[in-house]
């Protein structure tokens, strides 16, 4: 089936529905991670921007895209993977990060500003939302988390990097 | 040879072969420390490194592939080890975890330096994957320069392990500033001001930080040969084990 520029709002609901394979709470669409949905005459064009450059999700994230349209008719999908503007925290919208945090990563801070600020800014549990916490680990399980740990509650938990 | 908008092609090609098998040796190399690191953290560290590395190599294969048409894998994973052009710091066995500290600090500030370069380039795809790639960075330089100002001087082990990684890592450092064919070329059409330019930014940035952590820059003169593909032999170790996995299934889908 050829695409219509009536198909894009069940384009973007189908897109949707896929969930970071890295952050099953968040989906594609709200990580910001799907950046635009072209219609063109033949084709859907989806562009992509990587939240890091060598996440080793992103060829999954691409197959599902490409699985996910199919499955509702649409065969010839082109995938674009774009760094301009890059992907940033700052492109989470307030409820994508209470998400994160009722799944137990601390959001990445708000607000514009040089990326070395960001990372001086305290960092709450998203337990017990304590700011007694300090960084365990710069680096985590994925290359977008880093582990920290709260002296209140005594939890280790994971924080979304300020990228 | 240049291209209408007078961005000289070959030398552009030149550079970014260059910057991709960088990030490519050294991602090999760092991900050498998986489940052998001294401390979990650095285990979990370095391996992210690894794969940092990995992907930026990846973007500059992209780019590269854009001027010449040549496959990311295939340049990775098809190359004779003769023909990469990587530096031979990137090349060196990973050495005890001193070596690899220092090797990985003195490469982040020469990241900071290239990219802080190419992020002002007028060739507008470079410019976008740098400034994409500095800010993965940033989390490098505060890992490697935290090590770097602890390990300094916190022992007298650890400050002879540290002074003896620096003797063997800082002539091999300078050679990452060898100058590449047609940089001229890249000098004159502005994608960046040359090596020797970025060296000297490079040596404002590290040495303050080294002498803090009171260590002493060695006067041994660079070790240059890699931009002209005069390799030392661990690179023939590195790629052979880099292309192991390939080689059993060329091609293979995955």
């Amino acid at each position: 089936m050829s695409p219509s520029v009536l198909d894009i709002d069940l384009i973007w609901k189908a897109l949707g529905t896929i969930t970071d394979p890295e952050i099953p709470v968040l989906s594609l669409v709200e990580m910001k991670i799907i950046r635009d949905v072209q219609v063109t005459r033949d084709a859907i064009r989806v562009v992509i921007s990587p939240t890091f450059i060598g996440c080793p999700a992103l060829e999954q994230m691409k197959s599902e895209i490409r699985a996910r349209l199919a499955g509702i008719g649409f065969k010839q999908v082109e995938i674009e993977t774009t760094f301009a503007p890059p992907w940033t925290t700052e492109l989470l919208a307030d409820d994508a990060k209470e998400k994160l945090r009722s799944f137990g990563i601390a959001p990445p801070p708000g607000g514009e500003g040089e990326l070395i600020a960001l990372l001086l800014l305290p960092v709450a549990c998203p337990f017990c939302n304590s700011q007694q916490t300090r960084l365990d680990s710069e680096f985590g399980a994925t290359l977008c988390k880093q582990i920290y740990f709260c002296d209140n509650c005594r939890q280790p938990f994971e924080r979304f990097k300020p990228i | 040879m240049s291209t209408s908008d007078g961005i000289p092609t070959q030398a552009l090609e030149t550079l970014l072969l260059a910057l991709a098998d960088d990030e490519l040796m050294l991602g090999h190399r760092n991900a050498e420390w998986t489940g052998y690191a001294p401390l979990i953290e650095e285990d979990i560290a370095f391996s992210n490194i690894a794969q940092d590395e990995l992907g930026h190599s990846l973007a500059w294969f992209t780019l590269y592939q854009q001027l010449s048409n040549k496959k990311p894998d295939s340049l990775a994973f098809e190359r004779e080890w003769s023909d990469y052009t990587c530096c031979r710091f990137v090349t060196y066995p990973k050495g005890d975890f001193a070596y690899t500290v220092v090797r990985q600090y003195l490469f982040d500030e020469a990241e900071q330096v290239r990219l802080r370069a190419f992020s002002l380039s007028p060739y507008e795809p470079i410019r976008d994957v740098s400034a994409k790639i500095l800010r993965e960075e940033a989390y490098h330089l505060m890992h490697s320069q935290g090590l770097i100002e602890r390990l300094g001087d916190a022992t007298e082990e650890s400050h002879r392990r540290m002074q003896a990684a620096l003797n063997d890592a800082f002539p091999q450092a300078l050679g990452m500033f060898e100058a590449l064919e047609g940089e001229d070329e890249l000098i004159s059409s502005g994608i960046f001001g040359g090596n020797a330019k970025l060296r000297d930014e490079w040596l404002g940035r590290v040495q303050p930080v080294l002498e803090n952590a009171t260590l002493l820059i060695p006067g041994a003169p660079a070790d240059f040969g890699g931009r002209k593909r005069n390799h030392v032999e661990y690179l023939q170790q590195l790629v052979d084990d880099l292309q192991s996995v390939y080689k059993i299934a060329p091609g293979a889908k995955w």
